[in-house]
């Protein structure tokens, strides 16, 4: 019987005031806000304008895009990223040209034009916002790109 | 015979109003026919001047519905619609000219419009869609004609500050304006959907198969 009642007494104590000490860290995605006030409101970012082609930070990655892209339609109509990256016109505007790596389709056929599957720019290549990392992280390029 | 009658009464009538014409008054002074003159005819140029700039407005522009439902609900979307500083270009700030003999001329075009209005050639979106490429090189011819006339109604290069203008648009004005460029030679589509550009630039466009 005692042991009984000395189970129950720390079966209270787990389910009753671990939560309790528990609940002070634990914070809706409002945040702390108390429910009787309005939540704060996010700053919205801004697309950063022109500046120089941003380093990789790795091997693998596709460029990010140095400037602002608001209004740039993709549509199978018209791409209005190759009228400055394609490789008809990246000269005349002074722009970045998309790698070969672009006129391969899935089969490993070398096409002629930019391939279906490389043709929206925008599924890979991004424009920035001025965000600090979510996590801090020590993460640092390997030295065999740090120089591009 | 009657026939020879008529004309010749009309023949009548007509050297009858000329005669009069060439009379001098002889009943109304000179002022009276000066302010009459002047007054009548404020009324008529200031009404026919009334009457053109009520078409040369937006809610007249869109009162079409091939206007309303394809063109304009694209530019809404656009910079010359919402932007930060809340200026609009509105239809006609692009497409009618603003010096007077300009405008009328351009008045006078848009008779072939109403024309095709009643052909109903572009009355359904795919119609439209068909013609698109079509129109749009009308008007781009047009800009390139005038120098872009009308976007230099406000964005005048001369006006331009190359020092507050970012990396890429620096290097292409500078180059574009030695090179004779005009602003719609870059500029397109930046009011209304491109049309399909495999002709203009092939490689700017969904590669299409070849068959």
């Amino acid at each position: 019987m005692k042991y009984l009642i000395k189970h129950i007494i720390i079966m209270l104590g787990v389910t009753l005031i671990i939560p309790a000490i528990n609940a002070a860290e634990v914070e809706s995605l409002r945040g702390a806000q108390p429910i009787n006030k309005n939540a704060k409101k996010p700053v919205a970012k801004k697309w950063q304008s022109d500046r120089a082609p941003i380093k990789r930070d790795f091997v693998q990655q596709p460029p990010l895009i140095p400037h602002k892209t608001e209004g740039y339609v993709i549509n199978t109509k018209a791409n209005k990223c190759l009228s400055c990256h394609s490789w008809a016109n990246y000269k005349d505007k002074g722009a970045t040209k998309i790698s070969l790596t672009h006129f391969t389709d899935r089969d490993g056929n070398d096409l002629a034009n930019v391939s279906a599957r490389r043709y929206f720019c925008t599924q890979c290549h991004v424009s920035q916002v001025d965000a600090q990392p979510l996590v801090e992280n020590s993460f640092k390029p390997v030295k065999s790109i740090m120089g591009r | 015979m009657s026939d020879n009658n008529k004309l010749n009464k009309a023949k009548q009538r007509l050297t009858g109003l000329w005669q009069l014409l060439k009379k001098p008054s002889a009943k109304y002074s000179l002022g009276t026919l000066l302010s009459v003159g002047i007054i009548t005819g404020i009324i008529f140029w200031g009404g026919f001047n009334t009457a053109m700039e009520m078409t040369n407005n937006e809610a007249f522009c869109i009162s079409c519905h091939e206007m309303r439902e394809n063109v304009y609900v694209e530019y809404k979307n656009t910079i010359h619609y919402n932007n930060r500083s809340g200026v609009r270009a509105t239809c006609p700030d692009c497409h009618v000219p603003k010096e007077w003999h300009w405008k009328v001329l351009r008045k006078i075009k848009a008779t072939n419009e109403l024309f095709h209005k009643a052909l109903g050639t572009i009355d359904t979106a795919e119609k439209f869609e068909e013609k698109r490429l079509h129109l749009a090189r009308n008007v781009w011819r047009n800009m390139k004609a005038t120098d872009s006339r009308e976007c230099r109604n406000c964005h005048d290069f001369e006006s331009m500050d190359y020092a507050r203008q970012g990396r890429r648009a620096v290097h292409n004005h500078t180059n574009g304006f030695d090179a004779g460029r005009t602003c719609i030679d870059c500029h397109k589509g930046i009011a209304h959907s491109l049309p399909a550009m495999y002709q203009e630039d092939p490689s700017a466009a969904f590669p299409t198969p070849t068959k």
